[in-house]
């Protein structure tokens, strides 16, 4: 179940310079795209690859290009969101470390398939090496004539721009982004208008994911049918997972979709099981914001079912027993962990990296922090717990963008699936308060 | 222009394209009309932040009647043909206004008592219809360290609930932006760029906008509760601004200037700061009479108003007859 299309010749000596990637076939599909397909033709094979958003969303990124408003008259831009930020989630950053060119190869063939002439990369702030290795690819992009004016004699134009981020997780939202590109605050936009007819500089934009950008290149060479032929259901072609935590072998991973997640755990391939030997205790399988899962529910559903590594099986049984594939950010805690230092320390993330222009996300995010630190370090009340259940309900669905939600799921989920760890830590506030303490099972009667 | 079908809380209107959730409420008026605590029909770009005005759309459009499957913010929604909203007959916003008011309170200072907005304070409103009697919040309130904007404008940061009002009047009415937001989340503040720097002819307008008290008038500052002030229309011939403006009286003497606001708090002319700073003598200008005031604001207890008699229904009065 690996299956290697985005990180197929990652191991290549030399990846990273354009000519041994293009010895191993790189950019093929940009002339095959560019002097063979029509942007129409190219958006179709898209569609029916049955690409999702790798962002996050898991959005059909066909139907998104399909979006973009072909009756304006103003210039379309498409924007590569590099802004990976989620705690936990760290595949874009290692894709364009070590095959940049897979992005820029990618982005050629989208922005022919949008009609954009002008294309950004947004990259977070703190990912200053990898602002020079992008550039450089960029130029040698140029150098060879896939960028620039009249690509490969087609008469398409195109420009890449690397545009740094400040370092704000918020700066990942695709209207946020497009703000700060701008040279605003980054601070969400309303929606409608959506960017597809609205976007950068109010022109038609679309705003994709690098690992999303990264496939268009072998959709476009291998077609729509051979992507569409991996994976499982509605999840089609292959997923980088970041995987972290308490494993053997921490590190990025692409995966088929439909890889269960009990093999992705402990086969040697992949994880290669939980560290010391030690037991599984939960795992939060898409980035931080996604809700965490205790063992019984991560490795099969609620019905018996394998659970699986594709967006239909994390998400299965709702948020009551299921979760979501997000940004593929595969967090492990083994059985010591402390699940409400854990919940706090997400909090603390999410309640600075809120932008505070919507009050339910800004007030809500800073006040479930100061009851999770109360609860995490011995002076939290049995009310408390509630309290936090109440306030991370009030905060989702009720703000401008998803950081609300972002903010309020794991909360929500950690409680959920183990209350009685965050009771423990109100009953027992001596044994809490030393700041070394981990698993409470020990404890436990 | 084709009229579009909208309907809130089972009260029908007719309205153009374009017309916001809000705004054909505000026709309808009374009941239905979702508070706004940082839309302001005159400034552009405003609204969508404060998250008062959340409503329920059940049904989007006769075209596609599936509900929004979230509540969206009514100020910054346009109104589809055939649509239709819940907003006190919903379960769901009246808990989602109910949270909002919690959040914005969190923070806010129960200063009441010395706050020059007292009487006239949207948040106050607010809490009154929406809020809970008891708080939650145990934490410790943030606070800021007090800066001074200039010599007219008292700024009160602890009070401030981020509406950026201020921001985008300053934007769009002074020519030199001086003022704006500093830091994110939480930290977020308004601020200017340089101590003692709002000095624009217009500026005095941030006063009238802010929904608390967060910016208030420093002249007017602790002289009086404005419930014991008779509001007059008055003008004068101004060759900066229309010159209409409401008059703060107590007897003869002109306790303060503001801009004439309307039902929902926004003012329909922005005035200069000549007429609301240094024009302090009823000689000043031509009293038009007492303004109107609804009858549920604290300004109008004991003003103007002869209360009619209530309508008494006496279910025996045929049978007796």
């Amino acid at each position: 179940m690996e299956r290697k299309i985005i990180l197929e010749h990652i191991d290549v000596k030399g990846i990273r310079s354009i000519e041994v990637y293009r010895s191993m076939g790189g950019y093929d599909s940009v002339a095959k795209a560019l002097k063979s397909m029509t942007p129409d033709e190219v958006t179709e094979q898209v569609i029916n690859s049955g690409l999702r958003g790798r962002g996050g969303a898991g959005f059909p990124t066909g139907r998104k290009w399909s979006f973009i408003d072909k009756k304006s008259n103003n210039p379309r831009y498409l924007i590569c969101n590099a802004d990976e930020s989620e705690p936990g989630t760290f595949k874009d950053r290692y894709l364009m470390e070590h095959i940049p060119h897979r992005l820029i190869e990618g982005m050629i063939s989208a922005s022919y398939a949008l009609g954009a002439n002008t294309a950004y990369i947004y990259v977070r702030g703190e990912f200053k090496y990898i602002i020079g290795i992008l550039n450089q690819s960029i130029k040698e992009a140029y150098q060879q004539g896939f960028l620039g004016k009249n690509i490969l004699d087609s008469g398409f134009d195109l420009d890449i721009y690397v545009h740094p981020g400040a370092g704000a997780y918020i700066c990942g939202e695709e209207t946020a982004l497009i703000e700060s590109l701008e040279g605003k605050r980054g601070t969400p936009r309303l929606k409608p208008p959506f960017p597809a007819i609205k976007g950068l500089y109010d022109c038609p934009t679309v705003v994709n994911n690098v690992e999303t950008l990264a496939n268009i290149g072998w959709i476009v060479n291998n077609g729509a049918e051979s992507y569409a032929q991996i994976g499982i259901g509605n999840s089609k072609g292959t997923k980088l997972i970041s995987a972290c935590g308490n494993i053997n072998k921490p590190g990025v991973y692409e995966i088929e979709m439909g890889l269960p997640v009990e093999t992705f755990i402990y086969n040697e391939k992949f994880c290669g099981g939980i560290k010391n030997g030690k037991d599984l205790k939960a795992v939060i399988p898409g980035g931080s914001s996604v809700p965490i899962l205790p063992k019984e529910l991560i490795l099969k559903t609620a019905d018996g079912k394998k659970r699986l590594l594709s967006y239909e099986s994390l998400s299965e049984g709702g948020f009551q027993t299921g979760s979501m594939l997000g940004s593929g950010g595969f967090i492990v805690y083994n059985e010591n962990a402390c699940i409400v230092r854990n919940t706090y320390n997400l909090s603390r993330f999410y309640h600075h990296e809120s932008c505070g222009q919507c009050s339910p996300c800004r007030e809500g995010t800073s006040w479930m922090e100061a009851v999770l630190h109360r609860i995490e370090h011995g002076h939290g009340k049995q009310k408390d717990i509630d309290l936090l259940v109440e306030i991370a309900s009030r905060i989702e669905g009720n703000t401008i963008c998803p950081l609300g939600d972002a903010a309020a799921w794991p909360v929500a989920a950690a409680i959920r699936h183990f209350r009685h760890e965050f009771e423990f830590h109100v009953e027992h506030p001596e044994i809490v308060k030393n700041i070394r303490h981990g698993s409470l099972a020990k404890y436990a009667k | 222009m084709a009229k579009l079908k909208f309907t809130i809380d089972n009260q029908t209107i007719e309205v153009e394209q374009g017309t916001t959730i809000l705004q054909a409420a505000r026709m309808i008026g009374g009941k239905v009309v979702p508070p706004a605590m940082c839309y302001y029909s005159k400034l552009q770009g405003s609204g969508g932040k404060c998250r008062t005005c959340l409503v329920r759309v059940a049904q989007g459009s006769s075209k596609d009647p599936r509900p929004m499957p979230k509540l969206v913010a009514a100020c910054r929604t346009e109104v589809m043909d055939g649509m239709v909203v819940e907003n006190l007959t919903s379960p769901d916003v009246v808990a989602a206004r109910r949270a909002v008011v919690e959040f914005l309170l969190i923070n806010h200072p129960l200063d009441c008592p010395v706050c020059d907005q007292a009487g006239e304070c949207d948040l106050q409103d607010l809490s009154y219809e929406h809020g809970s009697q008891s708080a939650r919040f145990e934490e410790e309130k943030r606070t800021y360290e007090p800066i001074d904007i200039g010599p007219l404008i008292q700024f009160h940061p602890n009070r401030c609930i981020l509406c950026y009002r201020c921001v985008y009047a300053a934007d769009q009415l002074t020519d030199k932006r001086v003022h704006g937001i500093l830091y994110r989340g939480e930290k977020s503040e308004i601020s200017t760029f340089i101590s003692q720097s709002i000095e624009n002819d217009f500026s005095g307008n941030l006063i009238d906008v802010c929904p608390v008290g967060a910016l208030t008038d420093k002249t007017f500052r602790f002289k009086n509760r404005v419930w014991f002030l008779k509001p007059m229309d008055a003008h004068r011939d101004c060759p900066k601004c229309s010159g209409k403006v409401a008059l703060w009286l107590r007897g003869e003497e002109v306790y303060r200037v503001t801009g004439r606001k309307d039902e929902y708090g926004e003012v329909e002319d922005f005035i200069c700061n000549e007429c609301r700073f240094e024009k302090k003598q009823a000689s000043d200008w031509i009293i038009e009479g007492p303004r109107s005031i609804t009858p549920k604001s604290v300004i109008s207890q004991n003003h103007y108003r002869v209360l009619s008699k209530p309508h008494v229904i006496n279910p025996l009065k045929d049978k007796m007859e």
